[in-house]
């Protein structure tokens, strides 16, 4: 990146962790605020207005808010909590998937350009204060503190002395790492992506507003990969949604199942 | 390069995984909000229409075997029916066979009874009418051969009681070799 940086002209700054935390837009509100309220709005409406006369045979707006319902009630929630008890969690599943998904996709919405999730805050109310809490709710609900305790900590089928060592595994990656994991794969993916844009956006504006000669043309390739980039940013932002959803209805199911 | 800048940032700028209050406030509370929008109206509204189409296809499919299976009975009435009327049809041929071989029988027996009475009015009739014949012929027979006589022997026979006597006693010679002769034919 250093050869890229021409010698006559400004000094090229490259875009950091700065860019992610702009001044607020007026009184303390965030841009990232905006666009979660923005994105409940969105996801709302979307499923408010389509499903306020449905009919057998969809219209087309149905059909696209059937699509997105199935998906996240028969995709997701239900192959991972399994037929008989996903119906509660439904809700939960969808509701996840959208925001998500709303959020990660502002990152390439012309003007918006911001996926919210970069900012860890949001993603960590989702898995630490939501789903977590939720998981171990139902667990216990389901079969008992200790029966919950004994199906998370102690798997059926391993020899006794196993325990000593599988049980601490067990114990921190239920109650610690799911939760944080959860939230900071979805939040590196979309700080790296965006940071990734970034970089190869304005690297490209500044050879070719500062850069002389056939450094110039060099633009073209930086902005050529900076849409190619858009394109995989999009199908990761996506892939992230899914992802989560998918595991947080792996947690549900799994503090539900019997045996472990 | 990335490394350094973040390196940068710390100084002047807020971690980036350090959570600021309240955008996990913010999320959780905008999440809640979408969460009790979709439980509360989005989710029922959805599952009551699958469960809608789900008892449309399934009624759609009830009402389609209650239909075969009405059909399949209309079927086997049909089919009863039409053996039915089959053997009665069957029957209606026989009796009609049996009655016309009847009538054929009566009729047969009439015609040759008619056929024997017009046999026998016939012979009747030809009877009287050969006796009829035979008296005329015999009163004309006996008036020639008294004339023819007459008129050879010359004398007139005119005498009723030898005449009579004379041709009736001829006739009669006649009569037995004429039988006489037709039994032998």
């Amino acid at each position: 990146m250093g050869a890229l940086v021409p010698a006559q002209g400004g000094e090229f700054s490259p875009p950091g962790v700065g860019d992610f935390f702009l001044p607020p837009i007026f009184l303390g509100v965030t841009k990232p605020m905006l666009l979660v309220a923005l994105s409940v709005v969105i996801i709302a409406a979307f499923f408010l207005v389509t499903s306020r006369n449905m009919k057998l045979v969809p219209s087309r707006w149905q059909f696209a808010a059937e699509s997105v319902y199935d998906f996240g009630r028969n995709n997701i929630a239900r192959e991972q909590i399994g037929s008989k008890d996903f119906r509660p969690y439904v809700p939960l599943i969808l509701a996840l998937f959208t925001f998500i998904l709303v959020n990660n996709i502002f990152g390439i919405i012309p003007i918006i350009q911001f996926p919210t999730m970069a900012h860890i805050g949001f993603p960590l109310a989702l898995s630490v204060l939501v789903v977590y809490p939720v998981y171990h709710f139902v667990g216990i609900r389901r079969h008992g503190f200790g029966g919950y305790m004994k199906n998370q900590l102690f798997p059926a089928g391993v020899p006794k002395p196993i325990y000593l060592l599988l049980t601490p595994i067990e114990f921190f990656q239920k109650f610690f790492m799911n939760p944080i994991t959860l939230a900071i794969r979805v939040f590196a993916a979309m700080f790296a992506g965006h940071l990734i844009l970034l970089v190869f956006t304005l690297g490209g504006e500044f050879l070719l507003v500062e850069a002389g000669g056939a450094l110039k043309a060099l633009s073209a390739v930086s902005f050529a990969f900076a849409i190619l980039l858009t394109f995989v940013e999009a199908l990761i932002q996506v892939i992230q949604a899914y992802v989560f959803a998918v595991l947080s209805a792996g947690y549900i199911g799994m503090a539900l199942a019997s045996d472990h | 390069m990335l490394y350094t800048s973040m390196i940068l940032a710390q100084e002047e700028e807020p971690s980036p995984v350090v959570p600021h209050l309240s955008e996990v406030i913010l999320g959780l509370v905008a999440f809640l909000i979408l969460l009790w929008l979709l439980k509360k109206y989005a989710a029922p509204r959805f599952e009551k229409l699958y469960e809608e189409r789900t008892s449309k296809i399934e009624g759609g499919m009830e009402r389609a075997e209650k239909a075969q299976a009405e059909a399949e009975q209309a079927l086997e009435q049909y089919k009863a029916q039409l053996a039915e009327a089959r053997t009665e049809a069957a029957k209606i041929r026989d009796d009609a066979r049996l009655e016309a071989e009847q009538i054929k029988e009566e009729l047969r027996a009439e015609a040759q009874e008619e056929a024997r009475r017009i046999v026998a009015q016939g012979e009747a009739q030809l009877q009287a009418q050969r006796a009829q014949i035979t008296t005329e012929l015999r009163g004309e027979l006996g008036r020639n051969a008294i004339e023819l006589a007459s008129r050879i022997v010359g004398e007139s026979l005119e005498d009723e009681a030898r005449r009579r006597g004379t041709v009736d006693r001829f006739l009669a010679e006649l009569d037995a070799s004429g039988n006489g002769a037709g039994a032998r034919k």
